[in-house]
């Protein structure tokens, strides 16, 4: 068992973990952050992406020690007193979800997106969740939510919040 | 009581609202089955065969058994999992072959991957440890691989008790039943006319997983007086009933529940080992057991869709007018029958004469037994793969012809003004317009355009070619009329049940039989009763999932929760507002006779008075007066049988990029017009053409399931079964020309299928357009660039034949279980 301490949503952390337990399984099995899932065991999916100290990351390829004294951000702690991030808001506004089990994990990507990349193409957001498999919606409304979401976070939009908001 | 004013609320059908599901999807409040946590709740892990046909010796779990936090290790007969049957609901001849499927293998292990024992444990990583402890004696048998050798003289039999690979052989043939003539005499003829010709032509159609993103799950709770399941299932109520029936539990002592499920796509309309292990392990122990699958298992072991051998024979004139049609099908079952399996292929022969008139057709399949996963529904199921055969056909035919392939198609195709039309396999299509969806596509397509760019193309010997396809599809969904189920020996009917709850503050539960996994019904079906109840949106809740809540249903699959459950839902409207009719009269003192209902308000005719069904049903409640002889209670049930499958269809058109040099095809424009009948919300119909486009794509480019020669799943992880990123599509131009049904009150027909079933021919069809030039005949799917590469180079005469088998990469995943020298091998948990 290792001790490890961390920051995820906000909260801090501490706990025994046995070495080989993924940042996922630690936050599901652990903390109950069953916001993020696990879609496959090849890290090929991106259904469990977080962001670890505001750069996405595969959960499921990190350690949960790999996560000791960084900062966690999931799906659950982007709302910010009830208001959703611009990027779920554009998620539901663009209906860029259906079964809603990618959703999760594409929705920490394009934010991770929107960070290094504020105005992307169409084909930019296509290559920036590569990373992340969708089987219900094609595509199309999630790369037309992420850009919908791009121009409503530029400077000056109404709805501003923070890219990457980090916990 | 109230004065009627004109304040009624804004048509709900055809709005586009977003979704009501949304809100707890984005931020992370889900309910999959695997978040369940329940005190000294027990995980398991199955061990699983790696060889595809064995005989199992002896097991042994000593090992497995110390592994601290281990509760115990079952092989199959210590939970009776070997004696169970699973169940198959359609036996699809009298004389059917139909082997024993067991929750766990007893004795023979029939596809790799097959359940041989079961580990418990505190933790799921504790499970997986010692399962991988447990150590299983195997005697390797030859598998059974190929279908047409499967089925000859002295074949190694997957089930030697059978006495036969072959499940059964389901014919129709118009001749016989009266629909339209003999497709045999109709080909013989065309062979003897001079002006006829007769075209034979052999697809195949590939193995595929559906691959739902959520893997599956099942937990059961066996403390309480009802033994609860949570599964991530389509069909929560086809379970409870088929466990009662398949483990002889009383029926009224299970709970099934399907909380948030992540997608299906047939892939979860099952009664799978799994689930009966888990309540097997959880009454063996008496508490709370949960069983996840790993990706790897998914694909392994959920079952898969698809891979038949199609052999087709036109009679066609040489003006291009179809005078018969024959289709003979090999289908694989896999090792096992799954609930639907057997009658996947037979629901394509209602659809290989398509939007055509053929005068003579003939459908013959035999279903064949192998070692490898079963196959049973995936989208579209069996409407796919009979899309493809024609439509791929219609190309073949337009080609030797020298018909411009949409000429051809509408040479054939039935008019908008035959409708309704009872075509030779002996459905009545009730409305369509094929003209109005292909002209709409035309023109949205460019297709002179881009036909004259091809020629460009062709002209100046570019790298890289373009490639024109269509497919002018249909497709029988809405499963199903009960008559018409139980003509074809399903084991169910295919009706539809609804239940509303007015309670006393005005709001509406809405109980529903059908499950979503994704659909959007919670909203789309608030608007329906919005409007027929003429209460607002957000008013309405929809309950499902849950046989406590919602008792009677037969679930989601076949594009029915719409074309059969939103029937049920409107009937079920009728009858609260019957029933709310007399009370309102009475509250209004007025004659019932004098009532009328409009938006929500009952009136008296000729009056301003009037009262609001939400009031009605405080007034119930309260119950203080209320007419004589009736009761206080406007709720109301409702079953819809439907009377006739809905027939949606469409045009679409691909154009696919062909580069010559590397074989690679990318995407170059999609257009699709389709015909859903009326549209509740625009946005998520547009969501289900977007995703069954995909779908429907993959199977053409990138998707495939192959096994090894020993009966190795090839692809057994995400890295080699290549699910299309975003990178790899393009958007879709997509758009609607609708013609309402006749056959329900709402005119929907189904929508979740038609994206798949449509674009596998049109995508498979640009491609050998696009090469076709250099003396290319067909290319197998998934046309990856290796195969179109290959292709174009054999028939230039350039290329050297090089062996597919060397780029497949089986040991690269978790899932490529290699074949080992030694029997005797470590169960592999994956």
């Amino acid at each position: 068992m290792a001790r490890i301490r961390t920051t995820v949503d906000g909260l801090v952390y501490e706990d025994d973990v046995e070495p080989r337990m993924l940042l996922v399984q630690y936050l599901r099995e652990r903390l109950g952050k069953t916001g993020t899932v696990i879609g496959c065991d090849t890290s090929n999916c991106g259904a469990c992406t977080v962001h670890l100290d505001g750069l996405s990351v595969k959960s499921c390829s990190v350690l949960a020690v790999q996560a000791n004294g960084s900062e966690v951000l999931t799906v659950e702690g982007l709302e910010r007193d009830g208001q959703l991030h611009p990027v779920q808001q554009a998620f539901h506004d663009n209906h860029a979800l259906q079964c809603g089990y990618c959703t999760p994990g594409m929705i920490m990507q394009s934010i991770d997106l929107l960070g290094d990349n504020p105005d992307p193409s169409e084909q930019e957001v296509r290559e920036g969740i590569e990373g992340n498999l969708c089987r219900c919606t094609g595509y199309q409304n999630i790369v037309r939510a992420v850009q919908d979401a791009a121009q409503k976070m530029k400077p000056g939009a109404s709805q501003a919040a923070p890219v990457g908001g980090g916990a | 009581m109230t004065t009627v004013e004109n304040n009624a609320p804004a048509q709900e059908i055809g709005r586009d609202r977003r979704r009501k599901e949304d809100r707890r999807l984005i931020t992370g409040r889900t309910r999959w089955t695997d978040n369940q946590a329940l005190t000294g709740l027990l995980h398991i892990s199955i061990v699983r065969s790696p060889f595809a046909h064995a005989e199992i010796g002896s097991i042994d779990t000593s090992a497995a058994k110390q592994v601290p936090g281990v509760v115990a290790v079952y092989t199959a007969s210590d939970i009776g999992a070997d004696a169970v049957q699973l169940p198959c609901a359609w036996p699809i001849t009298k004389d059917m072959k139909s082997p024993q499927r067991p929750a766990l293998a007893g004795s023979r292990v029939n596809f790799a991957g097959e359940g041989v024992a079961v580990v418990v444990a505190r933790t799921a990583a504790a499970a997986k440890d010692a399962a991988e402890l447990v150590e299983v004696d195997y005697s390797e048998l030859e598998p059974v691989l190929d279908m047409e050798e499967a089925l000859k003289e002295g074949a190694t039999l997957v089930h030697p008790e059978l006495g036969t690979n072959e499940n059964a052989q389901w014919v129709f043939d118009s001749g016989e039943a009266g629909s339209g003539g003999s497709a045999a005499e109709a080909i013989a003829a065309a062979e003897k006319a001079d002006d006829q010709v007769v075209i034979t032509r052999r697809f195949r159609q590939q193995r595929l997983v559906p691959v739902f993103m959520e893997p599956r799950s099942t937990v059961v709770d066996p403390t309480g007086e009802q033994l609860v399941m949570w599964s991530s299932t389509q069909v929560p109520h086809i379970l409870k009933t088929m466990l009662a029936l398949t483990l002889g539990l009383p029926e009224h002592k299970i709970r099934v529940i399907a909380p948030d499920v992540g997608g299906g796509f047939g892939g979860k309309l099952a009664v799978a080992p799994e689930e009966v292990v888990t309540l097997l392990v959880a009454q063996k122990l008496g508490k709370p057991v949960k069983w996840t699958e790993t990706r790897s298992e998914s694909l392994l072991t959920a079952h898969h869709g698809r891979d038949q051998i199609q052999d087709l024979t036109v009679a066609v004139t040489k003006d291009g007018v179809i005078k018969g049609l024959d289709v003979k099908l090999l289908a694989d079952m896999g090792a096992y029958l799954g609930l639907v399996g057997p009658g996947v292929p037979i629901l394509g022969a209602f659809m290989f004469n398509a939007i055509y008139k053929i005068p003579a057709y003939r459908f013959d399949c035999t279903n064949v037994f192998t070692t490898k996963t079963l196959t049973d529904a995936y989208r579209g199921a069996g409407r796919p793969e009979a899309t493809f055969g024609i439509e791929r056909m219609m190309d073949e035919v337009a080609v030797e012809l020298g018909i411009e392939p949409m000429e051809l198609r509408k040479r054939n195709w039935i008019k908008h003004e035959e409708f309704p039309y009872t075509t030779v396999s002996t459905l009545t299509y009730d409305t369509g317009n094929y003209e109005a969806a292909t002209d709409q596509a035309m023109s949205m397509f460019d297709y002179d355009g881009l036909r004259r760019e091809q020629e460009e193309r062709r002209k100046r010997g570019d790298v890289k070619q373009l490639g024109l396809g269509i497919s002018t599809f249909t497709e029988m969904c809405g499963l199903a009329p009960s008559r018409v189920l139980g003509s074809l020996d399903y084991g169910a009917g295919g009706w539809e049940t609804a239940s509303i709850r007015m309670l006393p503050t005005g709001k509406a539960e809405v109980v529903v039989g059908v499950s979503p996994h994704g659909q959007g019904h919670e909203t789309a079906f608030s608007q329906i009763i919005a409007d027929k109840l003429g209460i607002p949106f957000d008013d309405v809740e929809i309950l499902h999932g849950d046989t406590q809540s919602s008792y009677r249903g037969l679930d989601t699959y076949g594009s029915r929760s719409l074309a059969v459950g939103g029937i049920a839902m409107v009937k079920a409207a009728e009858k609260v507002v019957e029933k709310a009719k007399p009370i309102a009269a009475h509250m209004l003192e007025a004659s019932e006779d004098d009532i009328e209902f409009t938006a929500g308000k009952f009136s008296v005719k000729g009056t301003d008075k009037g009262v609001g069904i939400q009031d009605v049903a405080l007034a119930v409640f309260a119950a203080h007066d209320y007419p004589e002889g009736i009761e206080p209670d406007i709720d109301a049930h409702a079953t819809f049988d439907p009377e006739n499958f809905s027939y949606p269809h469409g045009t679409h058109l691909c154009a696919v990029e062909v580069d010559t040099e590397t074989g690679f095809v990318q995407l170059h424009k999609y257009v699709c017009v389709d015909d859903v009948g009326t549209v509740i919300n625009p946005l998520i119909v547009e969501g289900q053409i977007h995703g069954g486009l995909a779908q429907g794509i993959a199977q053409a480019l990138f998707e495939d399931a192959p096994y090894d020669e020993s009966g190795t799943l090839l692809s057994g992880t995400l890295v080699d079964y290549t699910l299309p990123s975003a990178a790899d599509l393009i958007n879709f131009d997509t758009a609607n020309t609708p013609t309402p049904s006749t056959t329900n009150p709402l005119g929907v027909k189904g929508v979740g299928e038609a994206g798949t079933i449509a674009s596998t021919p049109a995508v498979v069809n640009a491609v050998l357009d696009a090469v076709r030039q250099y003396g290319v005949k067909d290319i197998d799917m998934p046309t990856t660039p290796f195969r179109v590469w290959t292709a174009i180079n054999s028939a230039k005469g350039t290329g050297t034949q090089a062996d597919e088998a060397n780029v497949a990469s089986p040991g690269a995943g978790l899932g490529s279980m290699a074949k080992s020298d030694s029997v005797k091998n470590q169960g592999g948990a994956l």
